[in-house]
């Protein structure tokens, strides 16, 4: 709206508002109804072809740096050596709502014609009929990739609706305890530090409070301004440790005792100071909070293991010399031993990413080839060499993480006991309102109390009231 | 140069100074006496090639000329984009508004019509009430109270200044103004940031307020006023520049004080220039989204405009539908106050 004209502000002022929503109101039509010939096994172009990918990431980023000097590369040395003339360009991203431009670039038959995604979003854009099934797109031939085999079907079934196979996986990854052994050496507190219940968790911040008065306890992301974390990295495994669920026995979960455990502890948790309410504030809060880590200011964190492998690492954003010696890890306890979910007495949360090819794409066949190619051995090796980390493929991780003790412990410890989101096409606006329930509780806007009552009728709102199950 | 010969300048330059929004506005006659309007009026309907025609006069001697169908040949293509760039955009999203229409999922494919549930949803979601009062809030103090106040008296002090002077500051003040906005908000952040922010090395002691959690409202409101006063300055500057100089002399040798010469001279004479500034500074203030810069509507909803509950409830949660109908609601509100304005407006040209 800035970008008005003054001398038109007049009428801008006006239609401003509507204009911004009803231009993007857009077409709801379904642009691949009418491509039913994409089931044939789809012939290689004879005429030169452009392909276009993009990840929402700019250099440094190790995937923006992997496309653009190994990916597109050999890619076009491989097509050029079968005669075949394709080029790959890859659009550079780095904006926040990335989610909400694709959705609409996707909803006019536009977009890139390989684009990253999250888990999370494939049922809810299946849904809405921007992306299409592999097999509806390129054909039958997706079934014969080699990878497949190499890809757990936890991990692979992120990417999949009913049943059909939308795109490939990434990888995965996992929730854990980050601490500084520094200042828990300093607190006089064990640097192997493994806690067995939530008072434990409670006990080491405290004793932190008393003895470093400078240094910030322990971080529990707990603002919309942090979205997804927020959910995943913060409410969902404590939730989970007070036995918790989201969706069980075919309903989702309202205003459940376990719900209420989990807004007590995050309200011991901020009304002790024992977290800083104004990081989850603050509209840059989960980078104050890495920061805050790297400099030895917060001593501990729930994170995904991505704070190892892609903040604090040496090409990172908040990159920590020596954060082998000085970082420790954890895994996330239950509120008692034997507590948690399915009667665990750990916890972790699990989500993952991956790529999908747009159903508007002009060469699904040549698309098909280079996102089977990004998700081939060779490729996938030389990924991991540049940032270790848990993939799809279970022959690549062989090798991959080996030499990784916190990639090795969440693959060994964190994934066999790790909880996935359901695959519902509501899962993020259910996500959404539970990032509002937390962020009113620590800001004193809402008890407990209200904060529950008030989640339970959004769910309702959100999901109709026959599929909440809770007070 | 000397205050007098400034101000002859002015006069003598005074009808190219057109106020932008202002056919109202009498200018001045270089001669600078009495009844100005139907003076002026009389002149443009007799002398007849002046390069400068009076629209009013102009507009009566064409009607005559140009028959229905040659006029509306005329207008067609001017009333063909407004329809299809403003109205139709704003029919879609008055329609958008009553189905449940979301940005993903089944709704995007299928989206049905939900009838007025968006709406009675809206009123009774507590964050819109709360949303709207913040908005009305920052709509009086940043943009009538802020930016007309501040602009005024910077008018009014500065009126006679000429020179390097008066450059420097106009020059400062309009900075602020044409700095792109998200520069401006990066700006902002430093200078009200808690630690190492130029607002707190500027207080003395050691103060780490985070200025944008402890008071965001006022920070915007602020930040507002120092952003948008540099338009209510020019504006209030050519209305007065219309001032006949012989009434505030008048006022002068007879010794009224600054307060009389406003209250009785000043206010009146640009009494109609003030409502329509206030009717454009309300309306770009209300409907504002530059806050989201600062703020992102934080901390938890305290800055939260329409705008930005518009921008969240439709980009942040894919509600199109829901969006659309605030949207519908904030398009209302911004009518009822134009027609409060212009209501104002008439009576006042009834009364002179």
């Amino acid at each position: 709206m800035k970008t008005y004209l003054r001398g038109s502000r007049f009428a801008a002022a006006i239609f401003a508002s509507v204009l911004v929503l009803a231009a993007c109101g857009g077409d709801d039509s379904d642009p691949s109804d009418d491509d039913g010939a994409a089931q044939e096994a789809p012939e290689p172009s004879d005429d030169p072809v452009h392909l276009t990918i993009s990840h929402n990431a700019v250099r440094p980023d190790v995937v923006a740096v992997w496309i653009e000097d190994y990916v597109i590369p050999e890619f076009e040395a491989a097509m050029a050596a079968e005669g075949r003339e394709v080029t790959v360009e890859h659009i550079e991203g780095g904006v926040d709502d990335y989610k909400t431009q694709l959705a609409l670039d996707l909803s006019v038959g536009e977009g890139p014609d390989i684009t990253s995604f999250d888990q999370f979003w494939t049922a809810e854009f299946a849904a809405g009929g921007l992306i299409e099934p592999l097999e509806t797109v390129v054909g039958d031939i997706v079934n014969d990739w080699e990878g497949w085999d190499q890809i757990p079907e936890a991990v692979s079934g992120s990417l999949a609706v009913d049943g059909q196979q939308y795109g490939i996986p990434l990888g995965t990854d996992g929730r854990v305890l980050f601490f500084r052994t520094d200042l828990f050496e300093q607190a006089g507190l064990p640097t192997d530090w493994q806690p067995t219940s939530w008072d434990e968790i409670l006990d080491a911040a405290r004793t932190i409070q008393s003895e470093l008065p400078d240094v910030i306890p322990m971080q529990l992301n707990a603002g919309v301004n942090m979205e997804e974390a927020t959910t995943l990295q913060g409410f969902i495994p404590i939730l989970l440790g007070a036995g918790g669920d989201l969706y069980a026995d075919g309903s989702w979960q309202g205003d459940t005792p376990q719900l209420r455990e989990t807004l007590e502890f995050y309200s011991t948790v901020f009304d002790e100071g024992l977290a800083d309410s104004d990081m989850q504030l603050v509209t840059d809060g989960r980078d104050r909070s890495f920061e805050a880590f790297a400099d030895g200011n917060l001593a501990i964190m729930i994170e995904s293991d991505y704070l190892w492998r892609g903040v604090i690492n040496p090409d990172g954003g908040f990159p920590i010399d020596g954060r082998e010696d000085l970082v420790g890890w954890a895994l996330i306890p239950a509120q008692q031993p034997g507590a948690g979910i399915n009667g665990q007495d750990f916890v972790s949360a699990s989500g993952g990413t991956g790529r999908v090819i747009n159903p508007n794409t002009e060469h699904p066949l040549e698309a098909w080839e280079l996102l089977s190619f990004m998700g081939s051995y060779e490729a996938q090796l030389d990924w991991v060499e540049r940032e270790p980390r848990i993939t799809a493929r279970e022959d690549v991780n062989e090798v991959g993480i080996a030499e990784d003790p916190m990639q090795s412990f969440v693959a060994e410890e964190v994934l066999p006991l790790t909880w996935y989101r359901p695959g519902f096409e509501e899962y993020p606006q259910v996500s959404e309102a539970i990032q509002r329930m937390v962020e009113n509780v620590i800001a004193g806007r809402s008890d407990v109390d209200s904060a529950a009552q008030e989640f339970h009728s959004n769910l309702e709102g959100i999901v109709g009231a026959d599929n909440v199950s809770g007070e | 140069m000397t205050a007098d010969d400034g101000r002859r300048r002015d006069d003598a330059a005074a009808p190219g100074h057109d106020v932008p929004t202002g056919s109202d506005g009498g200018q001045p006659s270089p001669a600078g006496g009495g009844s100005v309007q139907p003076v002026l009026a009389d002149e443009g309907t007799t002398s007849v090639p002046e390069p400068e025609p009076r629209p009013k006069a102009d507009a009566t001697a064409e009607v005559a000329v140009i028959n229905k169908p040659t006029a509306i040949g005329f207008v067609a293509p001017a009333l063909g984009l407004i329809g299809v760039f403003m109205m139709f955009p704003a029919v879609w999203a008055l329609y958008l508004g009553l189905t449940n229409y979301r940005v993903t999922g089944t709704a995007a494919r299928e989206p049905e019509f939900v009838g007025t549930d968006n709406f009675t949803r809206a009123l009774e979601d507590p964050l819109f009430t709360s949303s709207l009062w913040i908005t009305l809030i920052f709509m009086a103090f940043s943009g009538v109270v802020g930016q007309m106040g501040l602009g005024f008296t910077l008018a009014w002090l500065f009126r006679r200044w000429r020179g390097w002077t008066r450059r420097t500051i106009e020059v400062l003040v309009i900075m602020s103004w044409i700095i792109p906005g998200s520069v401006v908000a990066f700006l902002w952040r430093a200078f009200l940031d808690g630690e190492g922010g130029t607002l707190n090395s500027l207080i003395p002691g050691d103060v780490t307020t985070e200025w944008l959690l402890r008071q965001p409202l006022l920070a915007i409101i602020v930040f507002n006023i120092w952003r948008g006063t540099a338009f209510a300055m020019l504006l209030f500057d050519a209305a007065l520049n219309t001032l006949p100089p012989s009434h505030l002399e008048t006022a002068k040798v007879s010794g009224a004080s600054t307060w009389q010469t406003l209250r009785d001279i000043v206010f009146p004479a640009v009494r109609g220039h003030m409502l329509t500034t206030a009717l454009l500074v309300s309306m770009w203030t209300f409907n504002l989204f530059t806050p989201f810069l600062l703020t992102g509507g934080g901390p938890n909803y305290q800055t939260e405009v329409l705008a930005i509950y518009v921008y969240r409830v439709g980009f942040g949660q894919g509600d199109f539908g829901f969006g659309s109908a605030v949207s519908a609601v904030m398009l209302v509100i911004n009518l009822i106050i134009a027609l409060v304005y212009f209501r104002v407006l008439r009576d006042r040209r009834k009364k002179s």
